[in-house]
């Protein structure tokens, strides 16, 4: 099996696919205090994290996918970092950092990963909406799309969220792009991210 | 797991097949024979009169009286290709214009299609009933004095629904349309009668039938018009230029010759080993789906959903055994979109995510067929326990 077409993608993406790390198993009555899900089955890919949470720590976490070898390797890496990690530092996770633990995934699977850090972020929010905090993170990790009128991947995400389907659904819930509209293109390409994602 | 149960097991021989040893033989062979078949000396002669031996094998396969309807080409896509740009130049000179084609077409059908729709030809794609069978009456309303082809394959490369041809091209045939059909899959798997199919244009390709790979064929029917898609000399009477692969040609014939001489066998055979397969999932993995008509389907073929789980997963779970079958996952493809065929016959995107199609094959085994039946289960139950959705 050493050769390089015995496995389609990296040995740590086979390894946490084959092995997966903390899913979770109904028999073992995890107690969890923030539950997130993201994702769509019609889509091919869904995710569900259920996190413990002591002190805005993460003690444990456990996690279901519907989805693809990609999906369930990345959802199985994410699981083990975030252990132990503050709920913070967790929130701030890029899909990149996953991505690079699993020795790299082809481009058009890059998506797979993109799911697990928004569930995560998902049962994050829920923890501090229970807790009387929420949106408290609203704001971190975010970057910046349309600089004009200072408007981040995180509102298009919440954008799309609340309904917002096209551009011009965009634009009715953000003002996005209504100034100098040079951050049309790479928030389009988010629209179409976040809907696929979403809706 | 032992690694001695492990096997290799190939059940993707709609994606491909192997090439017959005595193919493959007779091909090496032939390879002395470097002659150019258009060359008139002897040495031409002699290389053109093993193509032409080859152009009457394939002929025979699929009951076409004239050898010289046979086109060579380098495969299915060129095939279907020459007939949509035949169909572009009629449409161009004629009054007719309309292409009735299907939904579950294979892509280079679907794309030819779609290109004379651009050029401004009214294109309608037919919708497939939940087995993946065209609706005769829907055909029928769609087909009429404007319609210039129908192009409906024979055979589903995914579902392996067969379609009643013979109907699809009587009602092509009585409002004065042109019938194709893409028999890629069929060929070499099922009996294919050019005649009693009615066909105008029918296309074939050779290594799904254990031949080589580069080459297929085009049958017109004689007196139906054709375009040369690559022009330049008159080989194959000036319908299809560039010299003759004597080699893959040759090795076509053979495959054709020894897939009509052991048709009924193969038949038989593959089926029950099919039924075997389908019998062993269903009975063995809860709440699964066979897709494809249950009749009307080629004999290797069966498509199974398993809710639950994504086909990607399935795909390389059982690729990790050794086993290697296809999905119609959008996962695999890289696209958004799961299999369009499957859409088609109503399946809904969750259970064509969950999709594999298990091709078996001449070399397929009652051994394989259980090993793979004995991996799926446990494959299933992993996947299902990790997985969000319910089933």
């Amino acid at each position: 099996m050493s050769d390089a077409f015995a496995w389609l993608y990296s040995d740590v993406v086979k390894e946490h696919f084959t092995n997966p790390k903390n899913v979770l198993n109904p028999d073992e009555g995890f107690v969890s205090n923030a539950e997130g899900m993201t994702g769509n089955i019609k889509c091919g890919d869904q995710m569900m994290f259920l996190l413990r949470i002591e002190g805005d720590v993460i003690a444990d976490a456990r996690w279901k996918t519907y989805g693809c070898a990609s999906a369930i390797a990345s959802t199985s890496m994410l699981s083990e970092v975030i252990k132990g990690m503050g709920i913070k530092e967790a929130y701030n996770i890029k899909p990149d950092d996953i991505v690079k633990r699993l020795g790299g995934l082809p481009d058009n699977k890059i998506h797979c990963s993109v799911l697990g850090d928004k569930a995560l972020r998902a049962a994050i929010d829920d923890y501090l909406a229970k807790n009387g905090r929420e949106g408290e993170f609203r704001n971190e990790g975010a970057r910046i799309i349309c600089s004009c009128l200072n408007i981040s991947d995180r509102d298009i995400e919440e954008a799309v969220k609340q309904g917002a389907r096209d551009w011009n659904g965009l634009q009715e819930r953000t003002k996005i792009g209504t100034v100098c509209g040079g951050c049309k293109t790479a928030a389009e390409e988010l629209l179409h991210e976040y809907v696929h994602i979403f809706a | 797991m032992n690694r001695m149960e492990r096997r290799l097991v190939y059940m993707d021989y709609n994606a491909t097949t192997p090439l017959r040893p005595e193919v493959k033989a007779a091909m090496i062979e032939d390879l002395e024979v470097f002659a150019n078949a258009s060359s008139m000396h002897e040495a031409g002669r002699r290389a053109r009169a093993r193509v032409e031996e080859a152009r009457a094998r394939v002929a025979r396969l699929v009951g076409a009286d004239d050898p010289e309807r046979v086109i060579f080409t380098s495969g299915g896509s060129e095939s279907n290709n020459t007939v949509f740009a035949t169909m572009f130049h009629l449409g161009r000179a004629g009054s007719r214009r309309g292409i009735v084609t299907t939904k579950i077409e294979h892509p280079c059908v679907l794309n030819a299609a779609k290109w004379l729709e651009a050029e401004g030809f009214p294109v309608t794609f037919l919708d497939v009933d939940e087995y993946g069978m065209v609706r005769l009456d829907q055909l029928r309303a769609s087909v009429g004095p404007d319609t210039l082809l129908v192009s409906v394959m024979a055979a589903n490369n995914e579902i392996g629904t067969i379609q009643d041809m013979a109907a699809i091209s009587g009602v092509a045939k009585a409002a004065g349309a042109f019938f194709h059909s893409d028999a890629t899959q069929a060929v070499g798997k099922v009996r294919v009668d050019v005649r009693e199919w009615g066909v105008d244009y029918m296309t074939m390709s050779c290594h799904k039938l254990y031949g080589p790979k580069g080459v297929g064929a085009l049958y017109a029917r004689p007196g139906a018009p054709l375009e040369p898609l690559i022009r330049g000399g008159h080989q194959e009477h000036g319908f299809r230029a560039g010299t003759y692969n004597n080699q893959g040609i040759l090795g076509f014939g053979l495959a054709a010759d020894l897939a009509r001489a052991e048709l009924d066998e193969y038949s038989a055979r593959v089926r029950a080993l099919r039924n075997r397969m389908r019998d062993g999932i269903v009975a063995s993995v809860p709440k699964v789906r066979v897709n494809g008509h249950p009749e009307s389907v080629l004999p290797n073929t069966l498509n199974v959903s398993f809710p639950g789980a994504e086909g990607e997963a399935i795909l390389l779970s059982l690729d990790l055994e050794g086993i290697r079958v296809s999905t119609g996952s959008a996962c695999a493809s890289g696209s958004l979109e799961p299999s369009h065929v499957l859409l088609a016959t109503g399946v809904g995107p969750e259970l064509a995510h969950g999709s594999i199609r298990f091709s078996l094959g001449r070399d397929t085994t009652e051994a394989e067929v259980d090993y793979v039946v004995s991996k799926i289960g446990p494959i299933i139950a992993r996947l299902r326990a990790m997985s969000t959705v319910s089933y």
